[in-house]
């Protein structure tokens, strides 16, 4: 069979197209002159329990900003799951909104591409410059030059039932063995409860944990030049360590086919489960099965004591949403103005309480979650027990590839077959092949 | 007409209860959960909900915008069918009547097409849009419902043509010469001959059609925004970042199959003809 | 009345043959095929064909997120990516091989169960009786339904704890001691394989029942004089007239399953557990997760060469049964 012409005509055309590609859109930058009347477009994340409930909650605060400055809002709310092909698009195409927000995990793989406006110095100073955010928030969004800000910021905490808690007459486990005990103490699986509750089957939770587990053992999924070390002790003891939850019996088998969270939240929720390792968007999620805020609590996640050699009393990374620029937009002073807004304390105390998002403001007020103890152990894991993730531009492929060969990890322990320290090793050679190289 | 026998009735019921239960059993499951608070849903199954509710099918509304989601769909893959059955029809009758140089590798590319992961050409597509766009100054295809409408019509046509030529070589030639002997031209032959004889064939391609833009994700998600998003990636969006709505997600499924499960019934009479002897003569 | 053209059959085609004075009526006779393939052509062009071969050069280039924006920029590498993918002994290419093996066993299994379900159907469908529309209209509800809904409910009844599977073969029939991991391990190629032909049975049954239709009265009543029973009359007259239909059937449902990507991705996202690693999935993870583009476009070129030399023994085998080659 071979190719006639009408496929030789074809790959002529891809030619001849391809060539147009090369002509980029020139970036227009906005006159001075004023911005009264220009309509901005604006890509929100799903940050709060629909896509109709983003819609409510913003709307009003772009309806604020319309009103100061005249500069209308074209607000479109993308659902995760499509978020990154359509700004994958948007990257290849050209043809974008003017502001967006993502995942900060994604932040340094989206700057790489060029795609977004690396903020001046004098541009910054526009905003309030770059003081005004949490040091720690600040460096998940990179370097200067900054290609994006953040947004809301999000961490992981350690809940746990206080009911089943005092009722088995435990108190929150400050060191890691004390969690494993304790969950031991909690699991009576003729009863279907259980200490612990996980997403086994989640790549992106999955990730997370590898990452701040390989921290508290000392090691890190990269090296100083940036290539992955995913098989060193410090990883491979990180991974064992969160993969013997599941070997121990103290998590329901089950969570090993949870990748949306689902089981997890609901055996919390039902008092199934006395603990789980979840971020703070978790708190309106209970709320709607039914917990109240006064029924768990939340420390950080604690680390093995001693803390073994090279490692860091790690309980979280810096999650979070960023806020960005399209280099190409057409309105960039209209945009500055934009990110001005939604970063000013104002703003961010506002959309903080309505998503019980975490703030990125230095001095930021505590009101944004309606417990106070809660509040205040996020702000405390947020300001002084989290640290971003490796700032490489690999992270995404990292997440993949690690994650995925965790996944595939917790099935075989929950299967009921040992996962020896060799296997953990293997797989991590696998994923390590699987990094595209730099 | 296939006649019967002991066995051939017994393998009749036995298949039929099989298929019948096989398709049922998910579309049961969705009743149910449908009808169940969120709660329980997520809870240990039971065959019927423990407290029977409606709520889900009045949050489906309002948690995405179903109704827009539901008439983006529509719009787009009737249109699509629409044109693709059209085009379709016409190449197939190209193809199946006429003998030319060109034939073949035609008909050959056109099946390649069916080989190539969506992947691997949706940037491409993408930046080919956008460039025409460009060049003509206008927005007529990059995210708009005319790019998606074309992009679903031609996905859909190496099938189409590939059937619907394979169907209409099932119909004798002698139906076309007496139409000529009467006077008809190709467009005539075609259409008062030709089509309302291969209709089954029609139908069931004009289904497949539909049903194949319907259910198409990957496409849609890069090429619609909030205006023209369409129900295949709209249902995803009860899942939040911490949460899915597994009853809503149920309920509103059932409630945009239900208009095309009635479309289907309507049009299964129009799937059944027959090449009766008297046509020929 | 010299403009009408002679009009005669060979090999049981029409060919037109114009008289000769009519050069215009001769011109726009001959371009008939031509000008009722053109929109098919176009469209094809500008969709398709265009697009994918754009793809294919991509694979000759380590096009990542650095050089999305100006592809003529990323670095050429000729056939690098490919001898990445074909080393065998790396993972990279142990696991494309894995992969491709687990997609040719799945599309195989999906393919065979999902036709012999289609054409059953049809079969036991074909003489009327009372409630045979209803019973139509069933059959094509999986159909009907959007896919994320279709699988996500199947996702739902595979669960471990909660799941109607489960709860029937441990609590209703006592067939299994304890409940079964659908969702991992050998299991899960098995819950998806059954997904997969749930939906895609009916349509076979859509295009088997549309055919079947076709065949006229005379020729199973022929063989029933000869002395055939509805078994044999089955074999020889419905699977024989239905053979040009069915040989594209089988080879679309092959070409589609192969490239399945919904199915898996619905399920298990992007970790599915090794036995159902299909290769769709894991190209889709080497380009748009791991922003590898080049490494993608070239696996999936190499997945294009299989899917041809497949197709061209279809060829093969189609021309057996047809009169007239393609």
């Amino acid at each position: 069979m071979k190719l006639s012409k009408l496929a030789a005509a074809g790959a002529m055309a891809a030619l001849a197209g391809a060539s147009l590609i090369g002509c980029s859109s020139s970036s227009g930058s906005g006159s001075g002159a004023s911005l009264a009347g220009t309509t901005i477009t604006y890509w929100a994340t799903n940050q709060g329990a629909s896509l109709q409930a983003d819609k409510t909650v913003l709307t009003p605060e772009l309806n604020k900003f319309t009103k100061e400055t005249g500069i209308k809002v074209n607000l479109q709310v993308i659902p995760w799951a499509t978020d990154d092909t359509k700004i994958l698009a948007a990257t290849v195409s050209g043809k974008g909104p003017d502001v967006l927000n993502f995942g900060n995990t994604d932040a340094w793989t989206f700057g790489a591409t060029g795609a977004l406006l690396p903020w001046t110095s004098s541009q910054l100073s526009q905003i309030g410059g770059s003081g005004k955010f949490i040091p720690n928030v600040l460096a998940a969004a990179g370097q200067a030059p900054y290609t994006s800000l953040p947004l809301y910021s999000q961490a992981y905490g350690l809940f746990y039932n206080k009911a089943m808690f005092s009722k088995a007459g435990l108190t929150p486990p400050t060191t890691w063995q004390e969690l494993v005990s304790d969950a031991k103490k909690l699991t009576n699986a003729s009863t279907q409860s259980y200490g612990m509750a996980i997403q086994g089957a989640s790549v992106s939770e999955n990730m997370h944990f590898a990452y701040i587990f390989a921290r508290q053992n000392g090691g890190s999924p990269f090296n100083a030049q940036n290539q992955p070390t995913f098989t060193t002790t410090g990883n491979v003891n990180g991974l064992e360590q969160y993969i013997n939850l599941m070997s121990s019996g103290v998590i329901n088998p089950s969570d090993a086919q949870d990748s949306t969270g689902t089981l997890q939240m609901s055996q919390f929720a039902h008092g199934k489960a006395g603990m789980m390792m979840i971020q703070n968007d978790a708190i309106p999620a209970l709320a709607s099965l039914g917990m109240s805020t006064s029924q768990y609590g939340v420390v950080p996640i604690p680390a093995p004591s001693p803390l073994p050699a090279g490692g860091q009393d790690l309980a979280s990374f810096v999650a979070g949403t960023n806020i960005a620029i399209f280099k190409n937009t057409p309105h960039l002073d209209a945009a500055i103005k934009f990110v001005n807004f939604m970063t000013s304390a104002a703003e961010q105390q506002a959309l903080d309480q309505k998503y019980q998002l975490l703030p990125v403001l230095s001095g930021a007020s505590q009101g944004f979650i309606s417990d106070p103890a809660i509040a205040q152990a996020f702000t405390s894991i947020l300001n002084t027990k989290a640290q971003p993730l490796p700032l490489k531009a690999n992270v995404e492929a990292y997440q993949q590839t690690v994650g995925s060969q965790l996944v595939t990890l917790i099935g075989k322990a929950a299967t009921g077959s040992a996962v020896s320290t060799s296997a953990i090793q293997s797989a991590m050679q696998s994923a390590q092949a699987q990094m595209p190289a730099t | 007409m296939v006649g019967e026998s002991r066995s051939f009735r017994v393998f009749q019921v036995a298949m039929g209860l099989f298929l019948c239960v096989f398709t049922l059993a998910p579309v049961y499951v969705m009743l149910s959960s449908s009808l169940k608070p969120l709660a329980d849903v997520q809870g240990a199954f039971t065959w019927w909900p423990k407290h029977l509710t409606f709520q889900a099918f009045s949050q489906i509304w309002t948690t995405v915008p179903l109704g827009l989601y539901f008439e983006n769909s529509l719009i787009d893959c009737a249109s699509s069918t629409v044109f693709a059955v059209i085009v379709a029809v016409l190449a197939a009758y190209g193809l199946s009547r006429y003998r030319f140089s060109g034939r073949s590798a035609f008909m050959r590319t056109v099946l390649a097409t069916q080989m190539f992961p969506g992947v691997l050409f949706l940037l491409p597509l993408f930046l080919i849009f956008v460039n025409i766009d460009n060049s003509l100054g206008i927005t007529l295809l990059y995210q708009t419902r005319f790019g998606l409408i074309v992009t679903f019509l031609t996905f859909n046509l190496p099938f189409a043509i590939w059937m619907l030529t394979r169907y209409f070589d099932a119909i004798p030639g002698e139906l076309d010469e007496s139409a000529r002997v009467d006077g008809a031209g190709t467009m005539g032959t075609l259409l008062r001959v030709v089509v309302p004889v291969a209709r089954p064939g029609i139908i069931a391609v004009a289904v497949y059609c539909f049903m194949a833009s319907w259910s198409e994700i990957l496409f849609a998600s890069v090429m619609t925004d909030s205006s023209t998003t369409t129900l295949s990636i709209g249902l995803q969006s009860y899942a939040s970042q911490s949460n899915v709505y597994w009853n809503q997600i149920m309920a509103a499924t059932l409630v945009v199959s239900l208009p095309i499960v009635v479309i289907f019934l309507l049009v299964q009479r129009h799937l059944i003809s027959g090449l009766t002897t008297g046509s020929i003569k | 009345m010299s403009h009408i053209d002679v009009v005669s059959r060979s090999a049981g085609k029409l060919t037109v043959t114009p008289p000769l004075p009519h050069r215009r009526a001769v011109r726009l006779k001959r371009m008939t095929p031509y000008l009722l393939i053109l929109p098919a052509v176009v469209l094809e062009l500008l969709v398709h064909i265009v697009p994918s071969v754009a793809g294919v050069f991509t694979s000759l280039f380590d096009l990542n997120q650095f050089y999305l924006r100006q592809w003529f920029d990323a670095p050429f590498v000729g056939v690098s990516n490919y001898s990445v993918a074909l080393n065998f002994s790396s993972s990279v290419g142990d696991a494309l091989v894995h992969s491709f093996l687990v997609t040719i066993l799945y599309a195989v299994v999906v393919v065979a169960f999902s036709w012999f379900l289609g054409f059953s159907g049809a079969l036991i469908l074909q003489q009327a009786f009372k409630g045979r529309g209803i019973l139509r209209t069933i059959f094509l509800i999986p159909y009907a339904m959007p896919i994320y809904a279709g699988v996500i409910v199947w996702d739902f009844m595979l669960q471990r704890d909660n799941g109607l599977i489960n709860h029937v073969l441990v609590n209703d029939l006592h067939i299994l001691g304890q409940p079964a991991f659908w969702l991992l391990g050998n299991d899960a190629f098995i819950s998806t394989a059954v997904v997969a032909i749930w939906r895609m049975w009916p349509f076979a049954f859509l295009m088997s029942m549309a055919a079947m239709q076709s065949v006229p009265e005379d020729v199973y009543e022929a063989a029933a004089l000869d002395g055939a029973g509805p078994w044999r009359r089955t074999y020889h007259v419905t699977l024989g007239m239905l053979r040009p239909v069915t040989a594209v059937l089988l080879l679309m449902m092959f070409l589609w399953t192969f490239n399945d990507f919904n199915t898996p991705f619905v399920l298990f996202g992007t970790a599915p557990p090794p036995s159902v690693d299909l290769i769709s999935m894991h190209i889709y993870t080497n380009s748009f997760v791991n922003w590898n583009f080049g490494l993608g476009a070239a696996m999936s070129v190499l997945m294009l060469v299989f899917l041809m030399i497949v197709t061209g023994l279809w060829f093969l085998w189609d021309r057996r049964g047809q009169r007239n080659g393609w």
